[in-house]
Parts: C-alpha cells; sequence; structure tokens
C-alpha cells in the first residue's frame, strides 16, 4: 500500500520529467494523454486509497526514509493518510484531472503546449506532496513548489512583460508569507522538537488554551495561510494572476493552491483551538475579505477578474468558517468550491475562447444563443456560487453561516451580506456575458462558435459534480446524515473538544436562517435580474456623476495604489539609493581606488628603471649589503 | 717555500680574499668597459675559490677543493658565454661602453 500512495505523487512528477525533458521532441497528441493521463491514474490510486480507507484499517503513517538526520534534528520523509489528506487527494487529482482534459482544447494552438502540461504535472506534484505530507517540513517543500509553478503558469506567456509583472507580484508576495510559515515551522521545532503532525498534535493537548507560544505559533503559520489562500492584507496578487491561462486560474487560482491555506489550519486545527486571539485574527480578516472582494467584483468588468475576486471572497467566508470553529463546514466549502469556481473558470474560459481572448463583461452579452452548452455550464455554476439549493454550494455555505450564528450573531450577519453580495455580482456576470445583444464587434473571419467537445466534457463533469456536490454532507437538519462530518471527525474530534462551544442551533433556528439567506438571495438575485437585463444598466458607460463609495470601490479601494505608494515606492527609492551611492560610490570606489592607486604609485616610481646597468648593479649590492647589516643588527 | 705555509693562518687568507673580493666589486662598479667588467667578476669568482681551498686545508675536508673545479668549469662556460655575448654587443653598438646599454627603461 505504501508504493501505491507513493506513486501517487510520482506519477505526477514523472509526467513532469517526461514533458518537461522533451518539450521539444514529444508529439503534442503524446502529450495529450501523457499529462491528464498521470493524473487520471493518479485519482484512480487515490479512489483504491479511500476504498481500502473505508473497508480495511489502513495505517495513516507510511514513513518512506528518514531525510534529515542531525545532531538530534530527525525529520522523517513519509506521508500521513487520513480522512483530511484523502479527501484532499481526490480533489487535486480529480479536479486536476478534468481541468487538464479541458487544456488539451484550450491550449491546442499554443507553441508551449509541452510546456504547459509539463509545469501543470509539477503542479499536481508539489500539491499532492502538501496535501500528503506527514510533516511540517513536507508540507513546506509542497508550499514553495506550488508557488513556482503559479509564478511559471502566471507568467507562462512570458513575452507579455505584464504578465511577468503579475507573475512576479504573486510571487513576492507568496514570498512574505512564507517567510511567516517558515518562521512557524522553526518555532514549532523548538517548542515540540519534531515536526510530524500527531507528534505536535499529541503534545499540544496539554498545553493549556491561550499559551503564548501556541498564539505565535499559530500566527506566524497564518500569515503564511493568507498570502497563499490571497487574504487581506496579502491578496492584491490573486486578481493579477488572471494573467495566466483560464485553466491556471481554474486549478491553482481557484480550486487548489489557494485553498492551500485552507488546508493548513484545518490541518492544524488544535493549535488554532488552542489560540483564541489568532482565530479571532483570522475570523475578523477572512470577514473583511469576503465583504472587501465581493464588493470589489460587483464593479469589475473583467470576466476573470471577477471570478478571482469571488475566489478572495469564498477563501475569506472559508476563514470565517474555520475561526468559528466550523472546520468541516470550511473543508465542505472547500471542496464545493473547488468543483464550482473551477466549472466557472472554465465556461469563462469558453467564453474568452469563442471571442478570441476578449475578457471585458461589457463587450460581451447575448452568448446564450451562440453557446447554449458554456450557457447551461455557467448558470449552474454561478446558481451554485450563488447558494441556490439543492445545489452543492448552498449546503456548504448554510453550513458556515450555521455555525458562524452558533458562533456570534454579528459574523452570521456580515456573512449574511457577502452571500447576498456573491449572489449579486455572480448574477450580473450572467446577465452581462449571456442576456440581451452581443455588444463585440463581430469578427468575420472568426465567428462565435461553440467550443469543441473536449472542453465541453470537463464542464458537463463539474457542473455534475456542483449539482451533486452536495450530498456529501446533507446537514442533519434536511435529514441528511452529515457523512462528510463523520468522515472527517477524528481529524477534528480534539480541538472539537477544546473548543468553548455555544449551544448548537435548533432545528427551528436553523430552518429559519435557511429561510432568511435564501429569500434575501432570491430578492437580490431579482435585482440583479431587472437592472441588468430589463434596464439594460452597467452596459455602457454613463457620464453621471458617481457616488464617492462607488468610485472607491470600483477603484478597488486603491489598494494596489496604496501599497505601491507604501511599499513599492520606498524600496525602489531605496534600491535606486544603494546603488547610487553604496554601490556605485563606495563598493566600486573601492574596488577601483585600488586599481588606481597601483596604477599612480607604478606611474612614479618606474623611472628607477633607468636601464643603466652600473646603476640596478650598485642598488643590488647596497641590497646586499643592507640585508647583512640588518642581520648583524637584529 | 713549502716552510712558509704553514705560518700562513686562516685569517691572512680571509683578509686576502676579501680584499681581492672588494677589488672586483669596486671594479665591476665603476668601469664602464664591459671586458673590464667581465675580468673583475674572474676575480671575484676567484677569491671564492681560493677561500674554499683555503677552508678546505683547514678543515681537512677535501670536499671544498672539490667545489673549486666545480666552479672553475662552471666559470670557464660562463666566460665563453659572456665573451660572445661581447661580440655580439660590438658588432650590434660599434661599442664595449656599458653605457650605451640603456634601452631597455621605463
Amino acid at each position: 500500500m505504501t508504493l501505491l500512495i507513493t506513486l501517487i505523487p510520482l506519477l505526477p512528477l514523472l509526467g513532469f520529467l517526461i514533458l518537461g525533458l522533451g518539450s521539444r521532441t514529444v508529439p503534442k497528441t503524446w502529450t495529450a494523454f501523457i499529462g491528464p493521463g498521470t493524473i487520471l491514474i493518479s485519482f484512480i490510486f487515490s479512489l483504491i486509497v479511500i476504498f481500502n480507507f473505508h473497508y480495511f484499517t489502513l495505517s495513516p503513517f507510511h514513513h518512506l526514509f528518514s531525510w534529515i538526520n542531525f545532531n538530534g534534528l530527525s525529520i522523517s520523509f513519509g506521508f500521513l493518510i487520513d480522512p483530511l489528506s484523502i479527501l484532499m487527494m481526490l480533489i487535486v487529482t480529480g479536479v486536476g484531472f478534468i481541468i487538464h482534459v479541458y487544456s488539451i482544447g484550450y491550449m491546442k494552438g499554443d507553441d508551449g503546449f509541452n510546456r504547459f502540461f509539463s509545469y501543470m504535472n509539477l503542479f499536481i506534484f508539489f500539491m499532492l506532496l502538501l496535501v500528503m505530507g506527514a510533516n511540517y517540513l513536507v508540507l513546506f517543500i509542497g508550499w514553495e513548489g506550488v508557488g513556482l509553478c503559479s509564478y511559471l503558469l502566471i507568467g507562462f506567456w512570458f513575452k507579455n512583460q505584464d504578465f511577468n509583472n503579475a507573475a512576479k507580484k504573486a510571487f513576492i508576495m507568496n514570498r512574505i508569507g512564507d517567510l511567516g510559515f517558515l518562521l512557524g515551522i522553526f518555532l514549532i521545532f523548538t517548542t515540540f522538537n519534531t515536526l510530524n503532525y500527531p507528534d505536535i498534535f499529541s503534545q499540544a493537548k496539554n498545553l493549556p488554551a491561550g499559551d503564548g507560544t501556541i498564539i505565535a505559533i499559530t500566527l506566524l503559520l497564518l500569515l503564511g495561510a493568507f498570502g497563499k489562500s490571497a487574504q487581506i492584507p496579502l491578496y492584491t496578487w490573486l486578481p493579477d494572476a488572471m494573467a495566466g491561462p483560464t485553466p491556471v486560474s481554474a486549478l491553482i487560482h481557484a480550486a487548489t493552491m489557494v485553498t492551500a491555506g485552507v488546508y493548513m489550519v484545518a490541518r492544524s486545527n488544535i493549535l488554532y483551538a488552542l489560540a483564541p486571539p489568532t482565530l479571532a485574527i483570522m475570523g475578523i480578516a477572512g470577514l473583511l475579505t469576503s465583504l472587501f472582494a465581493a464588493s470589489i467584483a460587483i464593479f469589475q468588468n473583467d470576466i476573470k477578474k471577477i471570478l478571482a475576486y469571488s475566489t478572495i471572497s469564498q477563501l475569506g467566508i472559508m476563514f470565517t468558517g474555520l475561526s468559528v470553529g466550523a472546520f468541516t463546514g470550511a473543508v465542505f466549502h472547500l471542496t464545493t468550491h473547488a468543483f464550482f469556481k473551477a466549472l466557472l473558470f472554465l465556461a469563462a474560459g469558453s467564453v474568452i475562447h469563442a471571442l478570441g481572448g476578449e475578457q471585458d463583461i461589457r463587450n460581451m452579452g447575448g452568448l446564450k444563443k451562440t453557446l447554449p452548452r458554456t450557457y447551461g455550464c455557467f448558470l449552474i455554476g454561478a446558481l451554485t456560487i450563488a447558494g441556490i439549493p439543492p445545489l452543492a454550494g448552498f449546503f456548504s455555505k448554510d453550513e458556515i453561516l450555521v455555525n458562524a450564528f452558533a458562533f456570534n450573531h454579528v459574523i452570521w450577519f456580515f456573512l449574511f451580506i457577502a452571500t447576498l453580495l456573491t449572489a449579486f455580482y455572480m448574477l450580473r456576470v450572467l446577465f452581462l456575458t449571456f442576456n440581451g445583444k452581443f455588444r463585440g464587434a463581430a469578427n468575420p473571419n472568426d465567428p462565435l462558435h461553440e467550443s469543441p467537445r473536449i472542453m465541453i466534457f470537463p464542464m458537463i463533469a463539474l457542473g455534475l459534480l456542483s449539482i451533486l456536490g452536495g450530498v456529501i454532507n446533507l446537514p442533519e437538519l434536511s435529514g441528511g446524515n452529515a457523512s462528510l462530518e463523520k468522515f472527517l471527525s477524528p481529524v477534528f474530534a480534539a480541538s472539537k473538544s477544546i473548543m468553548q462551544y455555544k449551544q448548537p442551533v435548533s432545528h427551528s433556528t436553523g430552518w429559519i436562517l435557511t429561510g432568511i439567506t435564501l429569500l434575501g438571495v432570491l430578492i437580490i438575485g431579482y435585482r440583479a435580474l431587472i437592472r441588468y437585463t430589463v434596464q439594460q444598466k452597467g452596459v455602457f458607460p454613463d457620464e453621471t456623476k458617481k457616488l464617492f463609495l462607488v468610485n472607491l470601490i470600483s477603484g478597488k479601494y486603491y489598494i494596489d495604489e496604496l501599497y505601491d505608494f507604501l511599499f513599492v515606492k520606498p524600496v525602489l527609492w531605496l534600491s535606486g539609493f544603494l546603488h547610487r551611492v553604496v554601490e556605485i560610490r563606495l563598493i566600486d570606489g573601492i574596488v577601483n581606488g585600488f586599481g588606481n592607486l597601483v596604477i599612480r604609485t607604478g606611474n612614479t616610481i618606474r623611472y628607477l628603471q633607468t636601464g643603466n646597468i652600473g646603476f640596478y648593479l650598485l642598488m643590488m649590492i647596497l641590497g646586499i649589503i643592507l640585508i647583512l647589516l640588518f642581520n648583524v643588527v637584529i | 717555500m713549502i716552510t712558509l705555509l704553514p705560518s700562513i693562518t686562516i685569517t691572512d687568507y680571509l683578509i686576502f680574499c676579501s680584499v681581492l673580493f672588494c677589488i672586483g666589486v669596486i671594479g665591476v662598479l665603476i668601469k664602464r668597459n664591459v671586458l673590464t667588467i667581465l675580468m673583475s667578476i674572474e676575480l671575484m669568482i676567484n677569491s671564492i675559490n681560493l677561500l674554499l681551498a683555503a677552508f678546505s686545508a683547514y678543515l681537512n675536508d677535501p670536499a671544498g677543493q672539490i667545489f673549486v673545479f666545480f666552479i672553475m668549469v662552471v666559470a670557464a662556460a660562463e666566460v665563453a658565454i659572456g665573451l660572445a655575448i661581447v661580440v655580439l654587443i660590438y658588432r650590434t653598438t660599434h661599442s664595449i661602453d656599458i653605457e650605451v646599454l640603456n634601452k631597455l627603461k621605463w
């Protein structure tokens, strides 16, 4: 079994090596098999693992080799196969495979076809290491590796300097978070003298809640999670990351990599349960992010950027869920989000593909007739994220909302607002893109066309998952058996007992909350329908004077400009100063000064070389006499 | 003559050789004629040879005298080369004045 588990991440690595080394020699048809094929085999192996886990006793810890042994420091390389990592493995390989298949169609005409698939396979490898690792160091390898792949794929079309800048921005923002993460790992090691999850968690259980070291550890790890999962204050890289090809946005910047932060917090749930101040910070930041990003999304016009802000907002909801102790809810929402957000991105990619690269929704409209299948898929995705029952998003979001209500009514209220905003901006995109009349310029050479089947089938698969995904965790409220909750309960059992739980909401309250949310979503959905299909607002640029708040939000709160002013400009100034003064004057001055000194000295004393042999001999003899003299004197 | 030899002490040899060596050095320094300089160098070499022979007798060690023969052979070779160079210098500069050979400078 260990071999099988080891093969799950190794196969994508093999795919990366074949496609990466043979990027000029492997034919595209082979790539189309190798790229998704390795992921498919990994997915099948993951299914075997879950069946083994379910029906037989499967040991959770799989030690591969002893990795670092040095002076009392002993770190092994191994995999931890527990319900949480199995779930993540299934998401990564399953959604990964679907998006790989879609990419065959999407990237068909691209020169970097092989390079694209090699990066994607490498990403899956690192993502699997991240979720399967049995200690924080293996997780960290995956963590850094997915960051690298994200960088490579955002800057995939490297001939465009803007895309390169976006890639650099993503990498640097993640770097800030990773530093915190690394410091957190160091602190864990000095505190617990191990990095293995089970050892740390069993030791941590004995510590009192609110212990200072635990708070420091969790805050540092949280910084890493905020960088990777694009939360305030490190979120600005994700909208720019949309520069990458759309399948990349779907796989990395919606379904898997950006949820690594949520996974990490869920994995370290015991540490977080012991640190209430960290939970409070996480909850506030998550809540702020979800509202903030959702409000920005309403005023954006780039279809991919709207989805990016939506992702940020949904991740904020997940972090809020984690902070109120709804670990299962957050992981559930992570799962359904992977389905419906990947679906939305793939459908958006299909639209962009059909329009030949157009991403501005003001130049779309009326695509319902020309792209009926894409429309169907996008509709499912939009309704799912808006939280219409019985689609998957309804159940997962409701679970977080109900838990938040039990924890604190104010948090529930703000989450409710975020849900309404989500429904509004999603329907705005839907209506502006697919309803009304086509507003773009028709290209006679490249008429609007539905995407090929190889792109439609993956979208249908994700659509089915979005519709049926809720089944895995039907709440007890509506007569379900909360199977995901039971499946994951061994992972979260300890922190459930630690966290001071308020009374769970009664059934009637639960029904009322669900009803309120649903009613709100329906009303806001109706408003969006009227506003964007009947009144046709936001279609044409209006010259009317806008409110200050609207200007603020449509300018994305000017956070990019603020960061530019606060961090980028000073750093640029500092490096310019160091270049002008320290580099050129000081260091170059010293180095060139030595050269000049030698040249000048040589110029002065070279006249001693008169060419007169008698003089040379005299000097030689004087020298010998001096040496003898010194010999006598000293 | 033979009977006189033992009365000459090692000190006498030392003084004599030093004087001879200094004459050679001064000759090298003050003379401008290349041939004279070569002869002064021979003088220095021979003063050393004499000193080696004297110490060899004084210490009853024949190694010093063997050295003298080696030095003589080397000196002969050196003189042969030195004179050849002097001939070549004369052919190019039509002079054996050392002051003429000052082209190789700064």
